[in-house]
């Protein structure tokens, strides 16, 4: 069903065909399609066991689905691991973050990809090269840290939810997918994680954001796919929708089966 | 964005009345205290030390006991690379009364000195290389399988060696122990290359970042790519590797290759790096508290044979100076 419209298709950064993912006598995914616009904010939602994490793990490379095929820039992909994923330029912020506390956020900004000077085995680190990075890098998506040599255990949740996301699209990545970014902030700190996904977006990066938070839902994205018992059960516009709509597609009354997102 | 915020034990620059305004504020903040106890406990040790015992601080004593310290540090610092990935190093135990037999068994049988080194430190680096496949390949719990290698390495060390100390006469042994550049100690100059090197790899080089990481919080080193099995494989085999090391020392002080327990060292790597402040939890290390602390250590040792305290109450002073300490760094920033 995705994919007839042409036109469609030259915009489709990701698409996902057919998905089927069972774990033993449980079927994960069955039939799971949806597609990512590229340089847009699409939203990923659905009820608890819906299949959304299982999804997310399928494009990221951390399980591979039994059936069904995922098409990146118009390519089949195969992944057998997270790295694969990565080396396309698909990056994750999981819920963990993935932080190390003990270490500065410049140093996290630079885990395993850290720039060094010298030669062979003498490498040292150029930490004034990384720190300068690091500041620039925050400084143009506007994240407020006290000071990138600060460990990051100094560090609210919202600035550590902040860097984990500078730290995805530091490296060129063109798709960054995150898991409920903002499910422990607080109304403030929201708000400014909130600023940093919309100017992802305003740098051309596509975003695919799980969130059980239906206001946020509604401000950021530009489409939603909703998924329910293991596939997906529809997508529409955000701007071509209501809440109503999506929470009847979510709970399955008034049948939001089969429906296809406007253009 | 991106001003700095003062720290505890930073001084801001411009001097003078903030400087002294600054160090009023630090004195009173309980966290400059114990993010530097290890360097206030060894002053005070000291002072205290030259009051009690005239013959403290004389050049020839300060000397000696650096020697003596020096062994403890290059064990220290060992024990430092296993515990900032998150593990322990029990097997530093009987790893040094191996390596040392290793020496003895290549002198005793006409290998030559420079077979018996490069031996000794070969067969410490190989109980770390060992100790870190175990742990990651076969996923057991780092105190459980050093725990192991310290009973086996005890074993085969006395099984090498019939359970007798040989003696190891050598110039050149003897001239590293005892001679100085100056007024410079052969010793103190091995120390001081490991806590050098040490502390260039830890804090200016990707595998010292990575094993920081690891230590930190392994699931997120992993997650960025970093192959965790092999950094603390790496961590394992430095140990080792400086295990062998310290025991060439300890050959060379002695004079002879004993292959009984060294459970005093032992404890005292472990002892120096908690009083040094890093974490026991792994992600945090200092080359310089480390080292602090085990002179911290060999001082107290050597002011108690000095003021002719029985020996029996040093690991008493020694247990609670470690617990004190532990106490002090919930302090810490």
């Amino acid at each position: 069903m995705i994919g007839e419209n042409v036109g469609e298709q030259a915009n489709t950064l990701l698409e996902v065909v057919d998905l089927d993912k069972h774990f033993g006598a449980v079927q994960a995914l069955s039939g799971a399609s949806l597609a990512l616009s590229r340089g847009e904010i699409t939203a990923l939602v659905g009820d608890n066991g819906a299949g959304k994490s299982t999804m997310v793990r399928c494009i990221t490379g951390v399980h591979r689905p039994d059936g069904g095929l995922i098409r990146f820039n118009g390519q089949e992909v195969r992944f057998h691991a997270p790295e694969d994923a990565r080396a396309l330029g698909i990056e994750t912020v999981y819920q963990d973050l993935a932080l190390v506390e003990d270490l500065t956020v410049w140093q996290n900004l630079y885990l395993n990809r850290e720039i060094t000077r010298g030669f062979g085995p003498l490498r040292l680190l150029n930490k004034r090269a990384m720190i300068g990075a690091a500041e620039q890098t925050l400084t143009r998506l506007d994240v407020a840290v006290p000071s990138v040599k600060s460990t990051v255990r100094r560090m609210s949740g919202g600035q550590r939810q902040s860097i984990a996301i500078s730290r995805a699209i530091s490296w060129g990545s063109t798709l960054v997918i995150m898991d409920e970014p903002t499910a422990a902030l607080g109304v403030r700190e929201t708000r400014a994680v909130e600023r940093l996904i919309t100017r992802l977006r305003d740098e051309g990066i596509t975003v695919l954001l799980i969130s059980h938070d239906f206001d946020q839902v509604m401000r950021l994205s530009d489409q939603i796919w909703v998924m329910r018992q293991g596939t997906v059960a529809g997508g529409r516009r955000t701007a071509e929708t209501t809440g109503e709509q999506i929470v009847a597609m979510i709970t399955g009354v008034n049948g939001g089966n089969g429906a296809k997102p406007a253009e | 964005m991106a001003t700095p915020t003062p720290t505890s034990n930073q001084t801001p620059p411009g001097g003078g009345r903030r400087g002294a305004v600054a160090l009023r504020a630090s004195l009173r903040d309980p966290g400059f205290w114990s993010n530097n106890a290890v360097i206030f406990g060894l002053i005070v040790v000291v002072v205290v030390f030259t009051i009690l015992s005239p013959s403290f601080f004389t050049a020839g004593n300060i000397s000696d006991l650096l020697v003596s310290a020096a062994i403890l540090v290059v064990l220290a610092v060992g024990q430092q690379f296993a515990i900032v990935v998150a593990g322990i190093d029990l097997s530093i135990g009987s790893n040094l009364p191996w390596a040392a037999a290793l020496l003895g068994f290549a002198v005793t049988h006409g290998w030559g000195l420079p077979a018996g080194i490069a031996l000794a430190i070969i067969g410490g680096t190989a109980v770390g290389v060992v100790n870190g496949l175990v742990v990651t390949k076969l996923r057991i719990n780092d105190f459980i399988v050093t725990l192991g290698t310290f009973g086996v390495m005890n074993g085969l060390a006395l099984l090498l060696t019939s359970g007798n100390s040989v003696p190891v006469n050598s110039g050149f042994m003897q001239d590293l122990a005892l001679d100085a550049v100056g007024p410079i100690r052969y010793f103190w100059l091995v120390a001081l290359a490991v806590a050098v090197v040490a502390y260039v790899v830890l804090f200016h080089t990707r595998l010292g970042t990575h094993l920081l990481a690891t230590g930190g919080n392994r699931d997120a080193a992993r997650s960025m790519g970093i192959k965790v099995d092999r950094i603390r494989i790496i961590a394992y085999t430095v140990s080792g590797l400086l295990v062998g090391l310290a025991a060439v020392l300890l050959v060379s002080r002695t004079g002879t290759a004993d292959p009984s327990l060294q459970t005093d060292q032992l404890l005292s790597s472990i002892a120096a790096v908690v009083l040094g402040g890093a974490s026991l939890f792994g992600g945090r290390a200092s080359i310089v508290g480390t080292v602090a602390g085990a002179l911290l250590l060999t001082v107290l040792i050597n002011g108690f044979t000095l003021l002719d305290i029985s020996q029996y109450y040093q690991p008493i002073a020694v247990g609670l100076v470690v617990v004190l300490s532990a106490v002090l760094s919930r302090f810490q920033r």
